[in-house]
């Protein structure tokens, strides 16, 4: 897939439209069954995704709601429908959960494989929640690979600080843990792309 | 889902409610709404480009204080995943699902309307065979949620749910009833200006977005911090659907147009430029 770094993206034809918060009230609209099991817990390779969202006090935010799109094991990206009606059997790559009470979630799932050779394997995450105004989108990297992560243009355009908030940490029972701050010393770096106006 | 425990239960609601902020007046908000808007337009007469998107720094929304991020967002160029979406078809959304006036054994009360629209991307490409997610506030300004305890009738008729896929055009559909205004707790007498929340995804995961679509002529979109924090006005203008008489359909319902048009894919130029080479 070209980079295609030297070349200015082209203008946008029409303005996009504005978003709007998602508001308190998506709770019978967009959370549906087993919409955090990407894939079953009980498959062979699967994996736990958590962490907790807070705000710039520190304080959990109860009400957010959180998008994860990946690849599969080994890198591709997949083009199933069924996310919405999950057979248990296939992998759409993508999911969503609104975390609980204490502003924590949970996702199962694959460990997502390097798209390319040497890339740094990493999982697509999109915040909403009540009082943010757009959606944020963010990259959750995989700690393992050290050496793509040092070859990582993304991560390779951030201070130490800033980098750490992008990549998981790998747990005892091989969970991943990545936890979300809007605001404050450890905000999580997010990311704008080409194209957005 | 059932309506009768939601109604019935008692909640702590203080998620949706932040008790500081409700002695603050209209006009003190409004004030500060004017304030930064009025910075806005002198920032575009300075040369500034104009705004598209909401501000998520936008203090007249106290909400906003502590949930946005203060550094400015980290460019990256999309790489492979970031360059699709998740694909959604007929497996996922049944085609009754679009229309929200018959998920229960009655007619719900209220004002049936239909909305229709196009789904584009920003070079007006239609996104075809993508999901569309919509939820609002019933006739009577209530929404079926644990969390809103706004003294107004739930209507056993009305979920206020709906889900559609766009046709090879962009195209979708929903039947509903039209939603009323609704107090919120922001500041001191707050209302929220009649919306439907919008669900939308593209071509690209990086064109992901939740909006809400507004009615024309809405007396309350002055006064209201969520749709003022995009300080540009035709942003705003963006928001709100037209009535279009050939939507309304006779004795049955009226009719009302929105396009929505998402960010530009990234997929397609970057292929376009791969095929240069």
């Amino acid at each position: 897939m070209a980079q295609a770094r030297n070349t200015q993206a082209p203008a946008l034809k029409l303005a996009a439209t504005p978003g709007q918060t998602i508001g308190p009230f998506y709770g019978y609209a967009l959370p549906f069954t087993k919409d955090n099991e990407l894939v079953n817990q009980a498959r062979p390779g699967a994996v736990r995704l958590h962490g907790v969202v807070t705000d710039g006090a520190g304080t959990v935010i109860p009400d957010a709601l959180l998008e994860i799109w990946q690849p599969d094991q080994d890198g591709n990206v997949v083009s199933q429908d069924g996310s919405l009606v999950r057979d248990g059997y296939t992998f759409t790559g993508w999911g969503r959960t609104a975390v609980d009470n204490v502003g924590h979630y949970t996702f199962t799932t694959l460990n997502p494989g390097a798209t390319e050779e040497g890339k740094a394997p990493f999982i697509m995450l999109t915040v909403f929640a009540r009082g943010l105004l757009n959606r944020l989108f963010t990259r959750i990297y995989l700690p393992e690979d050290t050496a793509a992560l040092a070859n990582d243009p993304l991560l390779s355009s951030l201070d130490e600080a800033q980098r750490k908030t992008l990549i998981a940490t790998r747990e005892a029972d091989g969970s991943l843990r990545f936890d979300i701050s809007l605001q404050g010393e450890d905000e999580t770096v997010f990311l704008s792309y080409p194209r957005e106006s | 889902m059932s309506t009768e425990t939601t109604a019935n239960e008692t909640f702590n609601d203080s998620h949706v409610l932040d008790p500081a902020a409700t002695t603050v007046s209209q006009e003190s908000i409004s004030q500060e709404i004017a304030d930064i808007h009025a910075a806005y337009r002198q920032s575009v007469v300075d040369g500034m480009k104009a705004e598209t998107q909401p501000r998520i720094d936008f203090a007249p929304y106290r909400s906003s204080l502590l949930r946005h991020p203060t550094k400015n967002l980290h460019h990256a160029d999309p790489e492979t995943i970031e360059l699709h979406s998740p694909a959604f078809g007929e497996r996922d959304v049944h085609a009754l699902e679009s229309d929200l006036t018959i998920q229960h054994n009655g007619e719900p009360i209220g004002e049936r309307i239909v909305v229709a629209g196009r789904v584009l991307d920003g070079d007006g490409r239609p996104v075809a065979g993508q999901l569309v997610e919509i939820w609002q506030a019933n006739a009577a300004g209530r929404y079926i949620h644990k969390r809103d305890q706004h003294p107004a009738p739930i209507d056993p008729n009305f979920t206020g749910v709906g889900r559609a896929i766009t046709g090879p055009n962009g195209e979708y559909s929903f039947t509903t009833i039209k939603p009323a205004p609704y107090p919120w707790k922001n500041h001191h007498n707050a209302w929220r200006p009649a919306h439907i929340h919008f669900s939308l995804f593209g071509t690209d995961f990086t064109q992901r977005m939740i909006t809400q679509m507004y009615f024309p002529g809405d007396p309350l979109f002055s006064l209201d911090p969520i749709y003022q924090a995009i300080t540009d006005k035709d942003a705003r203008d963006r928001l709100v659907a037209t009535y279009d008489h050939s939507i309304t359909s006779h004795e049955w319902a009226t009719g009302y147009n929105w396009d929505i048009v998402l960010t530009g894919s990234n997929r397609t130029w970057m292929e376009d430029e791969e095929g240069d080479h």
